[in-house]
Formats: structure tokens, sequence, C-alpha cells
């Protein structure tokens, strides 16, 4: 018999949510981006440019790279998890992820305002 | 006597090199591998969209680098990797609904899962890279 107490913590159900919903974000992302693409055909510096300078396309890359870094942090971290045994180590490389994650999102917001 | 049961010695096998993995398992490694290389590559990538953006400057810098025979090779392994992590995702979504999970469902899904990775790849790579 199985005694095992599930009551106040979530045991990764908060994370387990998150991974799928910013992969439906992405997902939704990645189609309006082959249809942009596809449409506008941008072959110039200023076509190319005048996509992400439209508010919704700026709003959605922006949405779909916090998207990216969030999900990427619950994947890799799962990495860790399963392949970096030694606590010290395993901490060490998700202090390191989480840390270039957050320098990556403080770069997005860079490229997509100072355009 | 139940106890005696569990605690037997199962057979265990961890040599990589002679498991034979099914296809749903190598569309799953893939996802895995897909996801990590794809992460290693994050500066790399935010480095190519700044340069893209930042300046009609920075854009030709940007052309020249995509331009480049190897490189155009090696984005169209990215746009693989990245197009097997989305197709293979929807998959797991698919799955976490509890949809096709039986085995012959599973095994047809990975079939398409390959397929339309592979085609996406190519034609955004024929429109785009060349």
């Amino acid at each position: 018999m199985v005694n095992r107490i599930v009551v106040g913590a979530h045991y990764g159900l908060k994370d387990w949510i998150i991974q799928r919903g910013t992969a439906i974000i992405m997902a939704v992302y990645t189609v309006i981006f082959l249809a942009v693409i596809g449409a506008v055909g941008p072959d110039s510096f200023e076509a190319w440019r005048g996509i992400f300078a439209n508010g919704f396309m700026k709003f959605m890359t922006f949405l779909f790279f916090l998207s990216l870094f969030y999900h990427a942090w619950i994947g890799i971290r799962d990495i860790w998890m399963d392949y970096a045994k030694p606590d010290g180590l395993r901490l060490l490389l998700m202090i390191a992820t989480a840390a270039v994650l957050v320098g990556y999102a403080g770069w997005a917001v860079q490229i997509l305002w100072r355009m | 006597m139940a106890e005696i049961a569990i605690k037997k010695k199962r057979p265990k096998n961890l040599d990589l090199l002679s498991i034979r993995l099914p296809l749903p398992g190598i569309l799953s490694i893939i996802h895995r591998i897909s996801g990590a290389v794809l992460f290693l590559l994050l500066p790399v990538l935010l480095w190519l969209f700044q340069s893209s953006l930042a300046s009609p400057e920075s854009f030709a810098t940007f052309k020249s680098v995509v331009g480049h025979p190897l490189i155009k090779l090696i984005l169209l392994g990215l746009i693989w990797l990245y197009m097997h992590h989305f197709c293979a995702g929807i998959r797991y979504l698919l799955l976490d609904l509890h949809k096709g999970i039986d085995l012959e469902s599973a095994r047809l899904s990975s079939w398409i899962v390959f397929g339309v990775s592979i085609a996406m790849t190519l034609i955004i790579g024929a429109k785009v890279l060349w």
C-alpha cells in the first residue's frame, strides 16, 4: 500500500502547466510568424524591420521570447535533474541556467525596443 | 510472499549501444536533444536577430553571415531541430489530452511528426535560405 501524502506542496504541477502554456504561445507565434514572412516576403532591411516595428508583432515577439525563456528554464532544469547527480553541481548548473535566461530576457527587450 | 516477488531482481540493460529504441523513443530523445541544442545556441541566435534589426550596416553583416554556404547548412539543421521540437511538442500536448495513446496511434503519430517536420524544414529552407 502506498501512503503518499499529497497536500501542502504541488509536486511540480505549476511547472507542468507553464511548460505547456508557454509551448502553446510559442506554437501560435510560430504559425503567425511563418504566415507574416510568407505574406511580406521581406528581402530588404526596411521590410524586415517593418515587421517588428508593428506594435502587434512587437508585442507577440516579446511574448514569444518570454515564453521561450521560461519554457527553456523548465526543460533545461529537468535535464540537470536527470543527469547532474551531485547536489552542488546540479545547483550550480541550475543557477547558471536561470542567470543566462534572465539576461537573455533583458537582451530581447533591448533588441526589440532599441531597433 | 508478495514482498518477495517485488524484491526479485529484474534484468536491466543500460548499454546505450545495444538498446534499439522504438520510433516514439527516438522522437523523444531528439525532442530533448533539440531543446538542449537550441538552448545552448540562444546567444548566437539572439546575436543574429539583433544584427538583422539594429542598423542597415549590421543587417549587411547579418546577410553575409547567413549567406555563407556552411552557415546555411547549419541553419537548415537548426530549422529542423526547431520543427521537430514543434511537431513532437504538439504530439505530446495531444497525448496529454489522451488523444492517440494506444500503441498503433502512437507509432503512426511519430511517423507523422518525422514526415511533417522534415517537409516543413525543406519548404522553409527552400523559401528563406536558398
